[in-house]
């Protein structure tokens, strides 16, 4: 007995070298939850990247990639942890893109990442908490701060004329967060929040909340929330009410859904949500519609990026080990280097292992500022006869 | 004008979705109740009943849209509805064959048969996610708005709209309806008196030759008809997701605990107050106050006694208040 599990330790130890030119890469977002229809997506695009650097060969004298996914659920903190958990001490990932919303994010990150020393990049953990967290270096996003996202919806608001607004946000960091900063921002720059008041996710009922928004008035109201949840749940009961007319949208709402569900209801209505315009998100939508998958989806350009900025980190470190590479991420994303855009991972691959020194732009024109977290370009959104429309970038 | 707009303002966030809402919470009390009256304790399968009564009518209505059958301008899930009460009442018939009759002929504690409820409960909840999933789901069809905002402001010019929603009328009068055949049956059938006293008194509806298997099945049946056509009314209304009927549990039990349990008059009162608290609780008054008051009077900040996160500890509240001091509820019906 003792030497059977003698030989089957060995064998386990043998098998774990033999296997050291695969790296495995966690995928933690919400495949399940209140942001489920951007999942797919997101998902997608981090291996889409993941594809391409293991179809190369390049990486590390010829690593495959394997993606792991995981269920952050985006609103339950323990299943975050548990899930991530999971990947870091069974599947052994050697790097995270995920979590998805900020809530599950920094629990997962303090809880298991920043023990087992794991570098995780969100592509949408948007909430400004994460700025400032204490992360051993080990924590990125290539969405930006939602203290940025404030003042940019603040901008597209004053713009269309309007300086008296209803706030309502998803309870949580995320919807919180957001609400705080726009307001914060929207203050400063004259105009008035009539109310800033919380709603919860899941319920079928908003005539309540809706009611409170009303009384306190407001040309248009900001509605921070999921598209799948509370979110369409309030427009849903404003509209029919006849509580306000015009709504603004930031990230968590603007998708295809809203358009699906409200058509031409919410004309004259807008918002925006962290894309840029370029080269970089032409060629990447392209990509993403010959794999198979919409690449206009919110965040799921972020996700590309944050997978294809560990593998870039990994090749400049020569190391697939997070406690090495991490201290190479801002180099590979900002400059000096060659410009590297989607589909040119190879290239960039190449110019690293000659010594070179590579500037990912990616699909987002990435540039990681602060302690690492994107600068952030916004699309602004306008609907107009029931058709979402890309007004411009900001 | 101010006048005018202060009662639009009240009678579209307050009284409307309210009288709306306690209908709804009415119809599952009085299931509630029933059963309670009847077979001496808590049903709290009984929102998990209205779930999946719902999730059948469903199911029912988009076979009923396949087949292009409608009612024109009222939705077609009215027309399912009978059909989902039949399956229901099949449902829960089974159910009491093969859970509740054991512990009926044991003369189980009630607390015994409240347990083997919670037990039916997690069943049931299990197979209407079976049936039609933990997503929401929308199924009105036909006329939306009796009256619609955008309408209304046109019409009247006032600064404040009033919308009436369609579903919402359905609701209140359906409830009507269904109470006053309730009572009717209780009142003036041979068997709704043989289940009242049933009710009173067994032992003596016994002796006087009353079946008890009869009148079990019937108020089974009854309850599967008032569970399913309060879901259905709440999902038309609102939205079905299956979630959502276990969290009704709670305002249902405190409406029917509140007007007394056992008691079909209090059950429906307990719906309303429970509908009324809630909305009104909740409801920032400030505009209504501005437009009452006298020149630039109106108030800047929140008139609300609670925020809105809060509504469920409304039926919370009010239960306890009810069970400190007048434990048989309102209308005087059995203490818990």
């Amino acid at each position: 007995m003792k030497k059977l599990l003698l030989a089957s330790a060995a064998t386990a130890l043998i098998a774990g070298a033999a296997s050291a030119e695969e790296i495995k890469l966690g995928v933690s977002v919400g495949f399940t939850g209140p942001l489920e229809s951007l999942a797919g997506p997101m998902a997608a695009g981090a291996e889409l990247a993941m594809k391409e650097v293991s179809d190369s060969g390049k990486l590390l004298g010829g690593a495959t990639i394997t993606p792991v996914r995981a269920d952050s659920t985006c609103i339950d903190a323990a299943a975050a942890t548990a899930a991530v958990e999971r990947i870091i001490t069974t599947d052994r990932v050697s790097g995270i893109v995920g979590g998805m919303c900020s809530g599950e994010t920094i629990a997962s990150l303090q809880n298991v990442a920043m023990p087992n020393g794991v570098v995780m990049i969100s592509p949408s953990a948007t909430s400004p908490a994460l700025s400032t967290l204490e992360d051993n270096g080990l924590f990125f996003r290539t969405s930006p701060s939602d203290a940025r996202q404030g003042v940019v919806m603040t901008d597209i608001i004053m713009a269309h004329g309007i300086n008296e607004v209803a706030v309502t946000y998803t309870n949580n960091d995320y919807g919180k967060g957001l609400a705080d900063s726009f307001q914060a921002a929207f203050e400063a720059a004259g105009g008035k929040v009539t109310v800033n008041s919380a709603h919860d996710d899941g319920k079928a009922d908003y005539s309540a909340e809706v009611g409170a928004l009303a009384a306190a008035g407001g040309a248009a109201l900001v509605v921070v929330g999921y598209v799948d949840q509370g979110g369409s749940g309030i427009v849903r009961g404003a509209i029919d009410a006849g509580a306000f007319d015009t709504f603004v949208f930031p990230d968590g709402m603007v998708s295809q859904a809203l358009e699906d569900k409200f058509g031409a209801e919410i004309d004259g209505s807008f918002g925006q949500n962290p894309a840029s315009a370029g080269e970089g998100r032409d060629i990447y939508v392209a990509m993403a519609t010959a794999a198979g998958y919409d690449g206009t989806s919110a965040f799921a350009a972020e996700s590309y990026d944050a997978a294809a900025l560990i593998m870039l980190a990994m090749a400049a470190a020569g190391s697939a080990d997070p406690k090495v590479y991490k201290d190479k991420v801002m180099d590979v994303a900002n400059a000096p280097g060659e410009k590297i855009l989607p589909g040119e991972l190879a290239k960039a691959l190449d110019i690293i292992a000659a010594g070179g020194d590579v500037d990912y732009v990616g699909a987002t024109a990435v540039e990681l500022i602060g302690a690492g977290e994107s600068s952030g370009t916004y699309r602004e959104v306008a609907f107009k006869d029931g058709k979402m429309e890309v007004v411009g970038y900001r | 004008m101010d006048f005018l707009n202060a009662i639009v303002a009240l009678m579209n966030y307050v009284i409307i979705p309210a009288s709306s809402y306690g209908a709804q919470l009415a119809l599952g009390a009085l299931g509630v109740t029933l059963i309670y009256g009847i077979l001496r304790f808590s049903n709290f399968a009984h929102g998990d009943t209205m779930a999946f009564g719902s999730g059948i009518t469903i199911l029912l209505t988009w076979g009923l849209q396949a087949l292009g059958v409608g009612l024109g301008q009222l939705p077609t899930a009215l027309l399912a509805l009978p059909f989902g009460i039949a399956l229901t009442a099949a449902l829960v018939l089974v159910t009491d064959r093969a859970v509740y009759r054991f512990y009926r002929k044991k003369k189980s504690a009630p607390v015994i048969l409240v347990m083997a409820s919670v037990g039916v409960m997690f069943i049931m909840n299990g197979i209407t996610r079976f049936m039609i999933g933990v997503d929401e789901i929308r199924f009105d069809d036909g006329l939306r708005f009796i009256i619609s905002a955008k309408e209304f402001k046109a019409a009247t010019g006032l600064d404040e709209a009033l919308a009436l929603r369609s579903t919402q009328v359905i609701t209140v009068v359906t409830a009507l309806l269904v109470v006053w055949a309730l009572f009717w049956f209780l009142n003036r059938t041979r068997t709704g008196k043989s289940m009242r006293a049933f009710s009173d008194n067994e032992d003596l509806a016994l002796l006087s030759g009353i079946n008890p298997e009869k009148v079990v099945a019937v108020t089974w049946i009854l309850a599967a008809a008032l569970a399913t056509t309060a879901g259905t009314l709440y999902g038309l209304d609102k939205a079905f997701k299956a979630f959502n009927y276990f969290q009704l549990l709670l305002p249902i039990f405190a409406a029917a605990i509140v007007g007394g349990l056992g008691n079909p008059l209090g059950a429906i009162a307990g719906g309303f107050i429970i509908a009324f608290s809630e909305v009104a609780v909740t409801y920032d008054f400030r505009k209504v106050v501005g437009y009452l008051m006298p020149g630039d009077w109106s108030p800047d900040g929140p008139i609300q006694l609670l925020s809105t996160e809060y509504k469920f500890a409304v039926s919370f509240a009010i239960l306890i208040i009810v069970l400190l001091f007048k434990p048989t509820g309102l209308f005087k019906g059995k203490s818990v």
